[in-house]
């Protein structure tokens, strides 16, 4: 009561009190400010002539830190990188033209996988927009199909609520990047500084948690199926619920598939797990998907190098898909029962109504199907890439975050390494980007300073972003890259290979490679070379040993190893080659 | 299938190449978009016409709505709904066709809005159909040039009674 007394006479106060006035900035120093307000701690960037004004305040500010990259494309990578091992939404900032241009693979290949980011670009100023101005691009244009939403700021008045924005629809939802385009005169121009605490987007509203109705009939389903599957994606990893569905999987006693970006979300030292499926999955989840007569996707999207042949994709069964993305659902696969929502939230409420379902037949069945048909490999004097995965894992423990770069070393990853937790891999699956798994390693270590963190690439993604290692250097990051130097491109040789009769077309790197332990420690990195099997272990523990440098082990692999199991381009489950 | 989709979108700077490049993007038909603003001017209505089977219009549908200045989306074609086009249609002309062009004109109640010696301008309101259908009758005459607006549509309302056809409705179904 008496407290309550107390508040009445501070509203009155408050209220008697004038007004306190807001403070008039730059709207250079309302950017800064926005930032602070979504406590960003770093900003991946590169200076240039428009954004001197933001560079110039962040030169005195403690916070956000900016890191300096040495390619926009690398800034937006680690931005990246940053966010899917953390779920915060990163950030970048570079300069206008081609500062803004050099993000677009990156910018792609965050809105293919749904990662929250937000890229700010300068701009020339208002005046002079659409006058091919010296470094003037059409940025907005240019991503308007790869980002989420994009903005041109017009009016400095407009730019707090932009920022406010762009946050909030880059991390909400299903997550995706943002573009904030800022003409230099909007950065110069000072209006008073107002952060609104909420959003209002008449056009944006972020589905909810599902249809209580519908979840209880999923529930249902799922108790009657004999023969269920967890199909399970990155939008899992991404709603955090990974321990929802391993919750949930292991009381109904259901098997769980991941995808690509679904590694981790589901712990595959259990018994449960069928590991990655898809070209280049298991032969027991591919097996188990043709088989099952209930696939319960979570939060993934059946994408084609998921189910080859549409027709031919999981033929017995009916289909649950949760989904927060509408558009998602039936895009591909005639969905029988979607349930629209944040996957967690989703989840949250089917578990009280699931029941264990009859699954023992099926499960023995599938444990058959792993001792016959395991993922297998041949020993050999020379290094398998298979086994310095496995090492890497036995080396740098359960917890370090792996990132891959895109081809056949990827694969290997995400078949050897072993996965038990989320936001453990970080691979571009999407679009395939290759260039991106050492910058966004960079980012990863800068979100996880307590987890190692390990880039596997091959040697030619490695080149495409190598000036990152002076980032790296600068920022005294010991991420661990492991190299897989097969003196190819490898993937492309390998359906060359298989598809194209052996001819070779411009794959082999091996005479012009160079020699990437001089380079690194030109850049003042650590270098090692590996050619023998049993060297592998002992190189990765002195790699672990080091610390506050980055360290690139030169694995020089078995040149002709191929990746299997392999499912042909266009073919079905039953057609995978061991 | 030919649907009729309504729009309420923001009106803001780059929404409709937002609208129009997700359907090129994605390899959607537009058979026409039509655009203005609304009574709110921080509105715009925006009328698109597109052909698919049932899962690509349920694509369009769900895609049109991941847009942010998206506001809502109705899918017209099975719910009860005016639409109507404009035409203008510039076709030679002598004096010796000059009769039959008017005969048509006045039977598809269209106006004559323009004349010269050598050619005559029709303007013609009504759904697309007889639109159609003026203009392939013009054809035998040969047309010139034409600008058509391409499709707007709303919702039909009823007051809970008998739908009321006033008789201005009643003449663009002709
Ligand atoms: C930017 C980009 N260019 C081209 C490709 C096509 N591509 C996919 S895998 C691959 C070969 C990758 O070679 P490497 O980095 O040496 O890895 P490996 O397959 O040998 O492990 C290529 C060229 C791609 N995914 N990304």
């Amino acid at each position: 009561m008496g407290d309550c007394k107390m508040e009445k006479v501070k509203e009155k106060e408050v209220a008697a009190a004038p007004k306190k006035k807001k403070e008039v900035l730059s709207g250079a120093d309302i950017l800064i400010r926005a930032l602070l307000a979504e406590d960003v701690e770093y900003v991946f960037g590169y200076p240039g002539g428009v954004v001197i004004p933001i560079f110039d305040k962040l030169y005195s500010a403690p916070r956000p830190k900016v890191v300096l990259t040495r390619h926009e494309q690398g800034a937006q990578h680690m931005a990246d990188g940053y966010a899917r091992s953390s779920g915060k939404v990163g950030v970048c900032l570079v300069t206008s033209g081609p500062g803004a241009t050099n993000l677009v693979t990156g910018i792609a290949t965050s809105f293919m996988d749904s990662v929250p980011v937000v890229c700010l670009t300068g701009q020339v100023a208002t005046a002079v927009i659409g006058n091919d101005a010296f470094q003037e691009v059409d940025i907005t244009g240019i991503t308007r199909p790869i980002t989420k939403h994009n903005y041109l700021v017009r009016d400095t008045a407009d730019l707090a609520r932009t920022i406010k924005e762009a946050f909030y629809i880059a991390g909400t939802g299903r997550p995706g990047p943002v573009l904030v385009d800022l003409p230099k005169d909007v950065l110069i121009s000072q209006v008073e500084f107002d952060y609104p605490d909420k959003v209002d987007i008449p056009g944006y509203k972020p589905t909810g948690e599902g249809h209580i109705q519908q979840i209880k009939k999923v529930a249902e389903v799922m108790a009657a199926a004999r023969r269920p599957v967890f199909y399970v994606g990155g939008g899992c990893i991404t709603a955090n619920a990974a321990g929802e569905l391993t919750d949930l999987a292991r009381t109904a006693k259901i098997p769980v598939t991941t995808t690509l970006l679904g590694l981790g979300a589901f712990p595959e030292n259990d018994p449960l797990s069928l590991g990655m499926l898809g070209m280049h999955g298991t032969w027991y989840a591919n097996m188990a998907v043709n088989e099952c007569d209930l696939l319960i996707a979570v939060g993934a999207r059946f994408d084609d190098r998921v189910t080859g042949k549409l027709d031919d994709f999981a033929p017995k069964a009916e289909v649950i898909h949760l989904d927060v993305d509408p558009a998602s659902i039936s895009k591909n696969i005639k969905v029988d029962y979607p349930v629209v929502g944040d996957c967690r939230k989703i989840l949250q409420r089917l578990s009280p109504l699931a029941r264990e379902a009859d699954t023992a037949d099926w499960l023995k069945l599938i444990g058959h199907w792993k001792q016959t048909h395991p993922l297998k490999y041949q020993k050999s004097d020379r290094i398998k890439p298979q086994y310095v995965c496995e090492a890497i894992r036995k080396v740098c423990g359960e917890k370090a975050i792996i990132t891959t770069d895109v081809g056949q070393h990827q694969m290997w990853a995400a078949l050897h390494c072993g996965f038990f937790g989320p936001r453990t891999m970080i691979t571009s699956g999407g679009l395939g980007t290759m260039g991106y798994g050492f910058p966004a390693a960079l980012g990863a270590a800068l979100a996880n300073p307590d987890k190692k963190v390990v880039a596997v690439v091959g040697d030619g993604g490695l080149q495409m972003n190598m000036q990152e290692f002076a980032t790296a250097v600068g920022q005294r990051l010991n991420v661990i890259v492991a190299l897989f130097n097969n003196g190819f491109l490898g993937m492309v040789r390998q359906w060359q290979e298989l598809f194209f009769g052996k001819r070779y077309s411009h794959t082999c790197l091996e005479y012009t490679n160079p020699d990437f332990v001089k380079l690194v420690e030109a850049f003042g990195a650590v270098g090692l070379r590996v050619d023998r099997h049993d060297e592998v272990v002992p190189v990765l523990e002195k790699a672990m040993s080091i610390k506050n440098l980055p360290v690139m082990i030169d694995f020089h692999i078995d040149r002709h190893e191929n990746v299997f199991p392999m499912i042909p381009p266009g073919q079905m489950a039953t057609d995978i080659i061991e | 299938m030919r649907h009729t989709i309504s729009l309420l979108v923001e009106n803001k700077f780059g929404v409709y190449s937002r609208i129009a490049g997700l359907f090129s993007g994605k390899g959607f038909n537009m058979d026409s978009i039509c655009v203005g603003e609304t009574d709110n001017p921080d509105y715009s209505r925006m009328t698109i016409v597109t052909t698919g089977d049932d899962m690509v219009i349920e694509q369009i549908i769900k895609q049109l709505r991941k847009i942010i200045d998206v506001i809502k989306v109705t899918d017209l074609t099975h719910e009860d709904h005016v639409n109507r086009e404009m035409a203008l249609i510039k076709l030679n002309c002598t004096s010796t066709t000059r009769n039959s062009i008017v005969q048509i004109v006045d039977i598809f109640r269209a106006k004559i809005v323009d004349i010269s010696p050598k050619t005559l301008t029709v303007e013609v309101t009504g759904s697309d159909k007889k639109v159609q259908a003026i203009v392939n009758m013009l054809q035998p005459f040969g047309i010139r040039e034409i600008a058509r607006t391409g499709t707007v549509a709303l919702k039909r309302e009823y007051s809970g009674k008998s739908p009321d056809w006033s008789s201005g409705e009643k003449r663009a179904f002709v």
